[in-house]
C-alpha cells in the first residue's frame, strides 16, 4: 500500500478539499460580490467531486483509517446530490435577502467535505475529524445571519448542544477505547468478537461506550430525545440553509450510524438493537404528535424530518442486509422529498418577504396549481400514499422489521405513520379546499421552479426506477457487511 | 311458456316504466305498465281454465338457483288449482287497479313511478303463489312487503304516510321473522326445501318430538304455528293487525290491491298451500281457528265506529281475513280460497268504490263530512251497493255462497272451537252488515254535511275508473254462483285435483252441506237484521248513534279506540325500544364506541401534540437537560434488562 494508492482512495475529498481552498482565495480577493458565481464553482465542484467518487477505487486507505466501499460510494452521491441541490435552491433567496456572501458556499462546502470524510472513516478518530468539520461548519451557517436575532438564537443552540454532543461522543469514544484498546472498527470487531465468544455477556464498560457513542451521534440525525434543537434551528436558520440542514447532514449521520453499529458493533446487534428501537419509536411517535401543533412550515418539516429519521432507524433496527438496503433507499426518497418541498417553502413569497405559516398555504390551487400539485405530491408521498415514493420507503422499512421479528416496532410504526397523516393531509385540504388568501410572488425563480418539478416528478413515478435504487442500495448493503 | 309469461309481464312492465317512465312521460309511463297487466290478466284467465277446469299441471324448473352444501334451491313454478286461482284473481283485480289508477292519479306529479311500483307488486306476488319451494315463497313474500313499503309511503312528503310505512315494514318484520325461522325449521327437519319433498316427508314427522328448552314439544307444530306467525304478520290478524288500518296512509288503488284483494291474502294462501303439513298437526290449526275467528269479531266491532271511510274498509278486509283463517283452521281450505276470491272482487270494488267518492270529493275522506252523494254520483253508488251486498253476504251474491259455506263447515266441525267460531262469525256478520249500511247511508244519503264548495265541485269519476268498478261488481255479482259448484260443490275433488290436501273422512265440507236448515239461514238473516238496523239508526234516527254511543261509553270508547292496541303496543313496545334504542345511541354509540373510538382517539392525538409543543421551551438548558436524561435513561435501561439478569 503506498501513499499513491492512499491518495487515490481519498482523491474525492482530496480534490474537494482543494477545490474550496481556490474558491476561498477567489473569494478573499474578489470580495463579497463574487458570492454567486462562487455558489455555481460550488455546485460544479459537487458534480466533479462524484464523478471522482464513482470512478474511484474500492479499497482501504492509511493503514485502515480510511475506507472507500460500495456503500460509501451510495451514501456519498446521495449527500452530493442533496447537498446540489439545496445549494441551487439558495440562488434567488441569497440574491433577495442580501445573504450572498462568498463565505456560504465555501460553508456548505466544508461541510460536504465533512460529511464525505463521516462515511468514509473506518477509525474513530476519523469519524470525530469528519463529524466536527461538518458541525463546525453547519454552527456557522445557522448563525448566518447574524443581524437576525432568530438566526442568532438558533446557531448559539445548535453549537451549544453540537457540543454537548460531541463530548458524549468522545466520552464513549474513549470508554469503547479503554475497554478495547483500538479505535479502529477493524480492530473493534475481531476484539469484540473474540470477547463475545468466551463472556455469556460483552464488557459492561463497551456496552456503556456504545450507548454514549449512539447518543451522540443521534444528536445528529435528530433522534428524540436529541432532537430539541431541531425545530428551534429549522425555524431560526436561513430557509435555504434550514433545506441544507434537513438533507445532507441527515444522510451523512444515519450512514455513519449504520457502518459503525454494523461494522465494529456488528456483534452487539442484541444489545444495541434494543436503543435503536426507543429511538425508533420515541421519534416516529413525537415526529407524529408535536408535528400537528405547529403553525410554522420550517418547524413542521423540522418535525417532519424528526419521524423520517425515526422510520429510517426502525430499517437500521433490522440490523439485517435488508434492513440497511431499506435505510439508503429510504433516504435516498427522503432526499427528494425534501428538497421538493423545501423548493416549494421558498417559494412562499408575498411581496418580496418570505412568508412561513402554514395559513398562508390556504387556496395556493386557486391561485397557482402548479406549486399546489407539486407540494401535494410531497406530501401524499411523506405520509405514505401509493404509489409514491414516501410508501416505499415506508414499505421496506418495515418489511426489514418485521423479517427481523420487530413486529412491534413495525405496527407502531403504522399506527404513527396514520398520526402523521393528519398534518400532510392538513396541508393538502388548505391548499385545495379553503378560501385563498393573497397568491405569493411570480416567478419563483427558475432553479426553485425546474427542482420542484424534478422532486415531483421523482417521486411520482418513483415505481419506474425503483428498480435500479434498490438493486444499487442492495449491492451497498452488501458491501457494509463485508458480503 | 305463456304461464312464466303471465308472471313476468308485470316485472318487464315496472323494469321499463322505472327506468325509462320519467323521461317518456305519464302517458307511456301507463301504457307500459296496463298493456302487460291486461295481457297478463288474459293469461291468468286461460291459466285457470287449464289447470282448474282441464286438469292440466304444470311444473316448470327454469334455472337452478343456488345452492350450498346441503341446500339445493331452484327457480320452480308450480302450476296447479290452488297457484291458477290465485294468479287468475291476482292478475285480474291487479289489471283493473292499473287501469283505474290512469284516472286516480291522472294529477299526480309522480305516476310513472306510481305504475312501476304497482307491476312491480304484482310481479312479486305472483312469484309468491307460483313458487315451488319455500326459498322462493320467501321472496316473493319479502318482495311483496317492500312494494307495500314504497306504496303505503307512495306520498313521502307526508309524515303520517312515512309513518305508516315505517310501521307496516316493523311489523311484518315479526310476521316475517317467525316466518324465517319457520323456513329454518323446515330445512331443520326435512334437508330440503322444496314443497314436493317436504310434503311427502310431513306424515313421517308428525307425531315426533325434541326438545326445546327443556320442553318436549312437537316438531311439525311448532313449525306450523311459526309459519302462522308470519302469515299473521301478512294478513293483518289480531295481534299484528296494527299496520292495516294504517296502511290507508297509501292511495287508494294501492289500498284495493294490496291492502284489501291480494297481498293481505298471501298469509291465507300459504296456509292453504301448505295443507299437507297443516293437516298433520292439529294444534296448529286450533291455534288458526282461534286467531282467525277472534280476528273476524274483533276487527268488525272496530270497524263500526270508524268514521274514515277507508278505515271502515279496512277493519272489514281485515275481518273477512279471519273468516277465511277460521276455515282453514276447521280444515275447509277449499272455503277459505272460495272466500279470498270473492272477498278479492267485493272487496276492490269496495275500496275503488270508495276511492271513487274520495275522488269526486276533493280527497275528502271523513264520512261525517260527506253524505247526499246520491244524487251527485249514481253510478259509484250503486256499484258500492253491490259491493256492500256481496260483503254483507246477501243471498245471490257471491259473499253469500262463500261465507255461508266457512259458516256452515264450522259448524259442522262438531268441535268446541268449531262452534265458537261459528258463532262467533254470525255476530261478525250482523255487524259487517250494519257497518257496511253505516258507510253507504252516512255517504250516500241524508243531507250533505260537507261544506258548499266541495259539495258544489263533487262530481262522478271518468268512465276510466268506472269501467274497472262494473268488471269487478260483475265479479262480485257472480263469481259465487258461478264458482260454487267448483270450489266447495260436486266438482271440487275434480278442481283441486289433489293440491289441498284434507284428511278428516268425510271432508268437512261435504258435512258442511248436511247441517240443520236453520245454519245457512241465519248468517242471511242477521245480515238482514244488521241493515234494518243501519237503516234505524243513520236513516231514520240520526240523533239515535249518538245517544247509544253516550249510554255505552266505555264500551263505545273502547272500540272507537281500537280496543287500545296501539296504546298498548306504544307501552310495551314502542318505548322500551325507543329508550333502549336511544340509550344505545348516546351511550352506547355515542359516548363508547365514538367516545372510545374516533372521538376519543382525535382528543387524545390532540392533547398529545400539545403535550409535544409544550416540551419544546426554547430553552437552552431545558434542552441540554433532555439530552442527558436521554442518555442517562438508555444507559439505566441497559443496565437494568442487559446486566440486571446477569448479576442477579
Amino acid at each position: 500500500m503506498g501513499v499513491l494508492t492512499d491518495i487515490s482512495v481519498i482523491w474525492p475529498e482530496l480534490f474537494l478539499a482543494i477545490w474550496i481552498m481556490v474558491m476561498l482565495m477567489i473569494g478573499v480577493f474578489r470580495g463579497d460580490g463574487f458570492g454567486a458565481p462562487i455558489a455555481w464553482f460550488a455546485v460544479i465542484g459537487f458534480v466533479m467531486t462524484g464523478f471522482f467518487v464513482l470512478t474511484g477505487p474500492i479499497d482501504l486507505a492509511f493503514n485502515g483509517q480510511y475506507i472507500s466501499d460500495k456503500f460509501a460510494v451510495f451514501s456519498k452521491m446521495l449527500i452530493l446530490l442533496g447537498a446540489g441541490l439545496t445549494v441551487m435552491l439558495s440562488f434567488g433567496y441569497n440574491k433577495r435577502e442580501g445573504t450572498g456572501a462568498f463565505e456560504m458556499p465555501i460553508l456548505l462546502m466544508f461541510a460536504v467535505l465533512g460529511m464525505l470524510i463521516m462515511v468514509s472513516a473506518n477509525n474513530f478518530i476519523t469519524l470525530y475529524l469528519g463529524l466536527e468539520l461538518q458541525s463546525l461548519s453547519l454552527y456557522i451557517v445557522a448563525a448566518f445571519r447574524r443581524d437576525n436575532l432568530r438566526s442568532s438564537e438558533a446557531g448559539l443552540k445548535y453549537f451549544v448542544l453540537g457540543a454537548l454532543s460531541s463530548g458524549l461522543l468522545l466520552y464513549g469514544i474513549s470508554l469503547v477505547y479503554g475497554y478495547s484498546g483500538s479505535v479502529d472498527f477493524g480492530v473493534l470487531e475481531t476484539v469484540i468478537a473474540d470477547n463475545l465468544s468466551g463472556a455469556a455477556a460483552p464488557p459492561l464498560g463497551l456496552v456503556v461506550g456504545l450507548v454514549f457513542v449512539l447518543s451522540g451521534l443521534a444528536f445528529k440525525i435528530s433522534a428524540v430525545p436529541f432532537h430539541m434543537w431541531t425545530p428551534d434551528v429549522y425555524e431560526g436558520a436561513p430557509t435555504p440553509v434550514t433545506s441544507f440542514f434537513a438533507v445532507a447532514p441527515k444522510i451523512a449521520a444515519i450512514a455513519l450510524i449504520a457502518r459503525v453499529l454494523i461494522g465494529p458493533f456488528g456483534d452487539l446487534v442484541a444489545q444495541w438493537q434494543q436503543i435503536v428501537t426507543v429511538l425508533a419509536i420515541a421519534s416516529m411517535a413525537l415526529g407524529a404528535f408535536a408535528a400537528i401543533g405547529q403553525r410554522n412550515i420550517k418547524r413542521l418539516m423540522a418535525y417532519s424530518s424528526i419521524s423520517h429519521m425515526g422510520y429510517a432507524l426502525v430499517g437500521l433496527a433490522a440490523g439485517s442486509q435488508k434492513g440497511i438496503q431499506a435505510v439508503l433507499v429510504y433516504m435516498a426518497i427522503y432526499l427528494f422529498m425534501n428538497v421538493g418541498t423545501f423548493a416549494c417553502i421558498l417559494a412562499m413569497r408575498r411581496q418580496g418577504r418570505m412568508v412561513e405559516d402554514i395559513d398562508d398555504l390556504a387556496g395556493l390551487s386557486k391561485t397557482n396549481l402548479g406549486m399546489a400539485s407539486a407540494l401535494a405530491i410531497f406530501m401524499f408521498s411523506m405520509a405514505g400514499i401509493p404509489p409514491l415514493a414516501g410508501f416505499f420507503g415506508k414499505l421496506f422499512v418495515f418489511l426489514a422489521a418485521v423479517e427481523s421479528g420487530l413486529v412491534v416496532l413495525a405496527v407502531i410504526g403504522l399506527l404513527a405513520s396514520v398520526v402523521a397523516a393528519f398534518y400532510y393531509l392538513r396541508v393538502i385540504k388548505l391548499m385545495f379546499f379553503d378560501e385563498p388568501v393573497e397568491s405569493f410572488d411570480r416567478p419563483a425563480g427558475s432553479e426553485i421552479t425546474s427542482i420542484m418539478t424534478l422532486s415531483a416528478i421523482v417521486t411520482l413515478f418513483f415505481l419506474v426506477g425503483l428498480g435500479p435504487v434498490y438493486s444499487s442500495a442492495g449491492a451497498a448493503a452488501r458491501s457494509l457487511f463485508g458480503l | 311458456m305463456f304461464y312464466l309469461l303471465a308472471i313476468f309481464l308485470p316485472l318487464i312492465g315496472a323494469a321499463m316504466t322505472g327506468a325509462f317512465g320519467n323521461r317518456l312521460g305519464n302517458r307511456p309511463a301507463q301504457m307500459m305498465t296496463v298493456i302487460p297487466m291486461l295481457l297478463s290478466a288474459a293469461l291468468g284467465c286461460l291459466i285457470l281454465a287449464q289447470v282448474g277446469f282441464a286438469h292440466r299441471e304444470i311444473e316448470t324448473v327454469a334455472i337452478n338457483w343456488f345452492s350450498s352444501g346441503a341446500l339445493e334451491v331452484s327457480w320452480a313454478f308450480r302450476f296447479d288449482t290452488l297457484t291458477a286461482v290465485m294468479v287468475f284473481v291476482v292478475t285480474m283485480v291487479s289489471a283493473m287497479v292499473h287501469v283505474y289508477s290512469i284516472g286516480y292519479m291522472a294529477h299526480d306529479p309522480h305516476v310513472p313511478r306510481f305504475m312501476a311500483y304497482l307491476s312491480l307488486f304484482t310481479f312479486f306476488m305472483l312469484m309468491l303463489v307460483s313458487a315451488d319451494n319455500f326459498v322462493q315463497m320467501f321472496l316473493g313474500w319479502e318482495g311483496v312487503g317492500l312494494s307495500s313499503y314504497l306504496l303505503i309511503g307512495f306520498w313521502y312528503k307526508r309524515e303520517t304516510a312515512n309513518a305508516a310505512a315505517i310501521k307496516a315494514f316493523v311489523v311484518n318484520r315479526v310476521g316475517d321473522f317467525g316466518f324465517l325461522l319457520g323456513i329454518l325449521g323446515v330445512f331443520l327437519v326435512f334437508g330440503s326445501l322444496d314443497f314436493d319433498q317436504v310434503f311427502a316427508g310431513s306424515p313421517d314427522i308428525a307425531g315426533t318430538n325434541f326438545n326445546f328448552l327443556g320442553f318436549e314439544t312437537d316438531i311439525l307444530t311448532t313449525i306450523c304455528i311459526l309459519l302462522f306467525i308470519g302469515a299473521m304478520g301478512k294478513s293483518a290478524q289480531i295481534g299484528l293487525h296494527t299496520w292495516l288500518p294504517d296502511a290507508m296512509e297509501g292511495p287508494t288503488p294501492v289500498s284495493a290491491l294490496i291492502h284489501a284483494a291480494t297481498m293481505v291474502t298471501a298469509g291465507v294462501f300459504m296456509v292453504a298451500r301448505l295443507s299437507p303439513m297443516f293437516e298433520y298437526a292439529p294444534i296448529a290449526l286450533a291455534v288458526v281457528t282461534v286467531v282467525g275467528a277472534t280476528t273476524a269479531f274483533f276487527a268488525a266491532t272496530i270497524g263500526l265506529t270508524q268514521t274514515d271511510i277507508k278505515r271502515v274498509i279496512a277493519y272489514s278486509t281485515c275481518s273477512q281475513l279471519g273468516y277465511m283463517f277460521f276455515a282453514i283452521g276447521v280444515g275447509a281450505y277449499p272455503a277459505a280460497i272460495f272466500h279470498l276470491m270473492t272477498h278479492a272482487f267485493f272487496k276492490a270494488l269496495l275500496f275503488l268504490g270508495a276511492g271513487s267518492v274520495i275522488h269526486g270529493m276533493s280527497d275528502e275522506q271523513d264520512m261525517r263530512k260527506m253524505g247526499g252523494l246520491w244524487s251527485k254520483m249514481r253510478v259509484t253508488a250503486v256499484l258500492m251497493w253491490v259491493g256492500s251486498l256481496a260483503l254483507a253476504g246477501m243471498p245471490f251474491f257471491a259473499g253469500y255462497y262463500s261465507k255461508d259455506i266457512i259458516l256452515e263447515s264450522a259448524f259442522a266441525a262438531h268441535t268446541g272451537l268449531g262452534t265458537y267460531a261459528f258463532w262467533v262469525g254470525i255476530a261478525a256478520a250482523a255487524m259487517t252488515a250494519f257497518y257496511s249500511w253505516r258507510l253507504i247511508f252516512m255517504t250516500f244519503n241524508g243531507p250533505t254535511r260537507a261544506d258548499a264548495h266541495t259539495y258544489d265541485h263533487a262530481h262522478e269519476s271518468p268512465p276510466v275508473m268506472i269501467a274497472p268498478l262494473i268488471v269487478l261488481a260483475l265479479g262480485a255479482i257472480f263469481s259465487g254462483w258461478l264458482g260454487f259448484e267448483y270450489f266447495v260443490g260436486h266438482e271440487m275433488e275434480h278442481f283441486w285435483n289433489g293440491s289441498i290436501l284434507m284428511l278428516g273422512e268425510p271432508d268437512i265440507i261435504e258435512a258442511a252441506h248436511h247441517v240443520p236448515e236453520w245454519v245457512p239461514l241465519l248468517p242471511a238473516l242477521v245480515g238482514v237484521a244488521g241493515i234494518a238496523l243501519a237503516f234505524l239508526f243513520y236513516k231514520m234516527m240520526p240523533t239515535l248513534p249518538a245517544r247509544v254511543a253516550g249510554g255505552f261509553g266505555f264500551v263505545y270508547r273502547f272500540v272507537f279506540n281500537k280496543w287500545f292496541f296501539d296504546e298498548l303496543y306504544e307501552k310495551i313496545f314502542i318505548r322500551p325500544a325507543f329508550r333502549l334504542g336511544h340509550g344505545l345511541w348516546k351511550g352506547g354509540d355515542g359516548q363508547v364506541i365514538d367516545g372510545v373510538g374516533p372521538d376519543g382517539v382525535a382528543a387524545g392525538v390532540k392533547n398529545l401534540a400539545a403535550g409535544a409543543v409544550r416540551l419544546q421551551t426554547g430553552y437552552l438548558y431545558h434542552y441540554a437537560f433532555a439530552m442527558l436524561i436521554g442518555v442517562v435513561g438508555l444507559v439505566g435501561w441497559y443496565l437494568i434488562t442487559v446486566f440486571g439478569g446477569g448479576a442477579g
